[in-house]
C-alpha cells in the first residue's frame, strides 16, 4: 500500500535538556558525547530586544525553527508554518489565572497578549518577515502527532515547503500538577514534497490505534520523552539522527497513530 | 498563487450566540436588526462594558458520561450542536464513513481556560480543588477532545488557536485533508467563552469599549466581548450539489506586530488574494463580505481602506458584532453561518452600532439591511499575531 503522505525532510532542529541543538542531540545518539548542560536557548532569529523579552515558550520554539530553516537553506520568509503545542505557554497561563484570582485589573497587557497559543507563530513571522500561512494548533497529549499530520499535509496538498516546530514547555503552579509536563522540550522539521537533495523521507499512512510509545531503552531519551508531549517525537528524532531505514508509529489523535516509515536516500 | 479547488459541500450547519440557540434565531434577529448586547454580568468583579452572552449555560450540565468534559466552553459546544439537527448530520456521517473517516478540526482561543481560572480562585491547599482535577479541560485541547470523544470518532482531531481567526482557518485544515483523501468529512468549527482571561486581558489592553461596540462607526471606541460556539460538517461536493459550498479559503501573516493589524492590511489583502485564487473568482464576483470589523480603532481602519480600493460599490459589505459581540475563537464560525443565512434568504446583516459612518468606509458598506440577491460571499477573520483567514462561500445550486 502506498503512503497517504510523502515528505522530505530539508531541516531539522531541536531543544532538550542536555542537548542544545540538533548537532549535539546527534552526538548522544550516536555515542559520541553525552548529555551536557544546557544554557537557554538560542533563538538568534530574534531581534536581540526581542530574544531578551520573549517568553520561554517563544525563545524554544524559535531555537528549534531556526536551526531547521537555516539547515534546509530555505528563506523563511518564504514557508508556511505549523507551531504546535500541547499546551502553550503555561508558565503564562498560570501568571494569568493567578492574577485574575487575586488582582485582575492589575493583569499585565502584555503577557496578555503573549498568552496566545499563536505567540511564537506571530514573534516568528514578525522576525523572518513571512507573509506566508501560519498557524497554531494543539492536540492535546498528541500535539507533535497532530501538528505532524497537518504540516505534511500542508506541504503535500498546496506543494509547498513547510515548517513545523512542535515545543512545550515546564509546567507551573497548580497548572503544572494538571499537564504534568516536567520540562522543556522543542524540535522542528522543514518537510518538502519534493526531494531536493533531501536524505531522508517520511512516508506517513494514519493508521487505527494507540500502540506506539514503547520505551527506547536509553533512560535519557526515555526521560526526555516522558516529560514533555512534545517529546513524543523522541523515537523518529533518534531515528533521523541515526540515519538508518526503519518503520514507527507516533500518535496524532486518540486512537489514531500515524505509521511512518523513515527511508534513507543512497 | 494557488490553483482553483474542488468546491465541498457544507451538509450541516449551525450556531448558538448572544443571538440564540441555532440558525433560526439568528435569521430572526438580523432580519429584525436586533442585537444581543447587554450589560456586564460576567464574573466576581465585573467591568463596565457591554457582552455578548449565551443565555442559560449555566443551568444546563452536560450529560452525566460527560461528566470527566464538563466546564462552560464545552457546554456551549454540546448546547450548539444540538440545534439545527447537527448531531444527527454527524451520526450520519459517521454511519456512512467509519469514524476514522471523520475529522475533528475545531477553533478557539482560550478553550476551557475559565475553569482553570475558577480553579485558582478556590485552590485547596495551594492545588486544584478536586472538582476540577481534570486534566483534560486545562489545555486548549479541550474542546476538540470533548467534540470527538461526544461523536466517539476516531479520525484526525486537531485543535486551531491563532486567536481570533482560528475556526476560520479549520475550514482550509479540512479542505487539505480531503482533497488528499485522508478523511471523507470533517466536523469544522469552534467555540468560546466568556472568561476573565479575554475580558481583563483586552481591558489591559485598552481595547474594551465601555458601551455597546459600534463597528466601522468614526466615533467607535473599541470592542464588546462575546460567546459562541458553531459547528459545519464538511464533505467533498457532487455535481449537481444542493448544499452551500466552500469554495476558498486564503490564510496569511501580518509579519507586524503581536497586537495590532498591519497599517496596510497586508496580511490581510494577501489572505483575500489568496481565497479569490483558490475560489476562482474576481473581486467582482463577490455579492457580501461578512467582515471582521471589530470596532478596535486599527483593525476597521485597515479593514474600510481594503474593501474600499478592492471591491466594487456593487459589493455589499457590513460586520455583525454589533449583533453578537467580538466572539474571538469563535468569530469565524459564526460570521460563517451568518453569511450562509445571508446567502439563503437573500438578506445583507446590517452593520448594527455605527450611525456616524467612518469617512474610510466605501461606497460598499450595508449600513442596515438590504434584500440582496448573494450568489458568492466572503467571511474575513483576523487575528492576534497577525494571523488572518478570509473564508469564499457560494450558495447552494451554484454548481448546478
Amino acid at each position: 500500500m502506498s503512503a497517504a503522505l510523502s515528505v522530505w525532510v530539508g531541516g531539522i532542529g531541536l531543544w532538550a535538556p542536555g542537548a542544545g541543538d540538533w548537532h549535539a542531540f546527534r552526538e548522544i545518539v550516536s555515542g559520541a558525547a553525552t548529555a551536557g548542560e544546557t544554557a537557554r536557548p538560542a533563538a538568534d532569529v530574534l531581534p536581540p530586544n526581542e530574544r531578551r523579552r520573549a517568553p520561554e515558550s517563544v525563545l524554544l520554539a524559535a531555537a528549534a525553527a531556526g536551526q531547521a530553516v537555516r539547515m534546509s537553506g530555505r528563506e523563511a520568509d518564504t514557508l508556511p508554518c505549523v507551531f504546535a503545542s500541547a499546551h502553550g505557554d503555561q508558565v503564562i497561563t498560570d501568571y494569568m489565572c493567578q492574577t485574575l484570582a487575586t488582582a485582575p485589573a492589575e493583569l499585565s497587557p502584555t503577557k496578555f497578549h503573549n498568552s496566545v497559543h499563536n505567540a511564537p507563530a506571530g514573534y516568528w513571522t514578525i522576525a523572518t518577515h513571512c507573509h506566508a500561512s501560519s498557524s497554531a494548533v494543539s492536540g492535546g497529549e498528541y500535539a507533535f502527532g497532530a501538528g505532524l499530520l497537518e504540516a505534511a499535509t500542508l506541504a503535500v496538498a498546496d506543494d509547498r515547503d513547510v515548517l513545523l516546530a512542535s515545543y512545550d514547555i515546564a509546567g507551573s503552579g497548580p497548572l503544572g500538577e494538571m499537564t504534568t509536563t516536567t520540562g522543556p522540550f522543542a524540535v522542528a522539521l522543514v518537510l518538502s514534497p519534493r526531494a531536493d537533495g533531501a536524505a531522508v523521507r517520511l512516508d506517513i499512512t494514519p493508521e487505527p490505534g494507540n500502540s506506539g510509545g514503547e520505551p527506547l531503552g536509553d533512560a535519557w531519551l526515555d526521560g526526555i520523552a516522558a516529560s514533555n508531549p512534545s517529546a513524543r517525537a523522541i523515537p523518529l528524532m533518534r531515528a533521523l539522527a541515526l540515519t538508518r531505514p526503519t518503520a514507527l508509529r507516533v500518535a496524532a489523535a486518540q486512537g489514531l497513530d500515524l505509521h511512518i516509515d523513515v527511508g534513507v536516500a543512497g | 498563487m494557488p490553483h482553483p479547488m474542488p468546491p465541498l459541500a457544507i451538509r450541516a450547519y449551525t450556531a448558538t450566540s448572544a443571538l440564540g440557540r441555532g440558525l433560526s434565531a439568528h435569521a430572526d434577529a438580523l432580519a429584525a436588526s436586533r442585537g444581543g448586547l447587554a450589560p456586564n454580568d460576567f464574573s466576581v468583579a465585573p467591568l463596565a462594558c457591554w457582552i455578548g452572552r449565551v443565555a442559560g449555560v449555566e443551568d444546563e450540565p452536560l450529560p452525566a458520561r460527560f461528566a470527566e468534559w464538563e466546564c462552560r466552553n464545552n457546554r456551549l459546544a454540546w448546547l450548539a450542536l444540538q440545534q439545527d439537527g447537527f448531531a444527527d448530520a454527524v451520526h450520519a456521517a459517521r454511519e456512512r464513513y467509519g469514524s476514522a473517516r471523520v475529522a475533528v478540526l475545531l477553533g478557539t482561543s482560550t478553550a476551557s481556560i475559565g475553569s482553570t481560572e475558577e480553579g485558582y480562585r478556590r485552590l485547596e491547599d495551594g492545588r486544584m480543588p478536586a472538582d476540577l482535577h481534570r486534566a483534560v479541560i486545562h489545555t486548549p485541547h479541550s474542546l476538540a477532545g470533548f467534540v470527538a470523544a461526544a461523536f466517539d470518532l476516531d479520525g484526525p482531531c486537531l485543535t486551531v488557536a491563532t486567536a481570533c481567526s482560528s475556526s476560520a482557518k479549520v475550514f482550509a485544515n479540512a479542505e487539505r485533508m480531503i482533497r488528499l483523501g485522508l478523511i471523507d468529512a470533517a466536523v469544522v468549527g469552534g467555540t468560546d467563552t466568556l472568561c476573565d482571561s479575554v475580558l481583563f486581558g483586552f481591558n489591559a489592553l485598552e481595547l474594551v469599549s465601555p458601551e455597546p461596540c459600534r463597528p466601522f462607526d468614526a466615533r467607535r471606541s473599541g470592542i464588546s466581548i462575546g460567546e459562541a460556539a458553531g459547528f459545519a460538517l464538511l464533505e467533498r461536493a457532487v455535481g449537481d450539489d444542493d448544499a452551500p459550498l466552500l469554495i476558498g479559503y486564503g490564510e496569511a501573516s501580518d509579519a507586524h506586530h503581536m497586537s495590532t493589524p498591519h497599517p496596510e492590511g497586508l496580511g490581510a489583502e494577501l489572505a483575500l488574494r489568496d481565497a479569490l485564487a483558490r475560489a476562482g473568482i474576481e473581486p467582482s464576483d463577490v455579492d457580501y463580505i461578512n467582515l471582521h470589523g471589530t470596532a478596535s480603532q486599527k483593525n476597521d481602519e485597515v479593514e474600510a481602506a481594503l474593501v474600499a480600493r478592492a471591491f466594487p460599490a456593487s459589493t455589499r459589505a457590513s460586520s455583525t458584532k454589533g449583533f453578537t459581540g467580538h466572539t474571538l475563537g469563535a468569530a469565524g464560525i459564526l460570521e460563517t453561518a451568518i453569511t450562509l443565512l445571508a446567502m439563503r434568504d437573500g438578506s445583507v446583516p446590517g452593520n448594527l452600532g455605527a450611525d456616524a459612518p467612518d469617512p474610510l468606509c466605501g461606497p460598499q458598506m450595508a449600513w442596515t439591511r438590504e434584500e440582496r440577491d448573494i450568489r458568492i460571499a466572503l467571511s474575513n477573520s483576523f487575528g492576534f499575531g497577525g494571523n488572518n483567514a478570509c473564508l469564499a462561500f457560494a450558495r447552494a445550486g451554484y454548481l448546478a
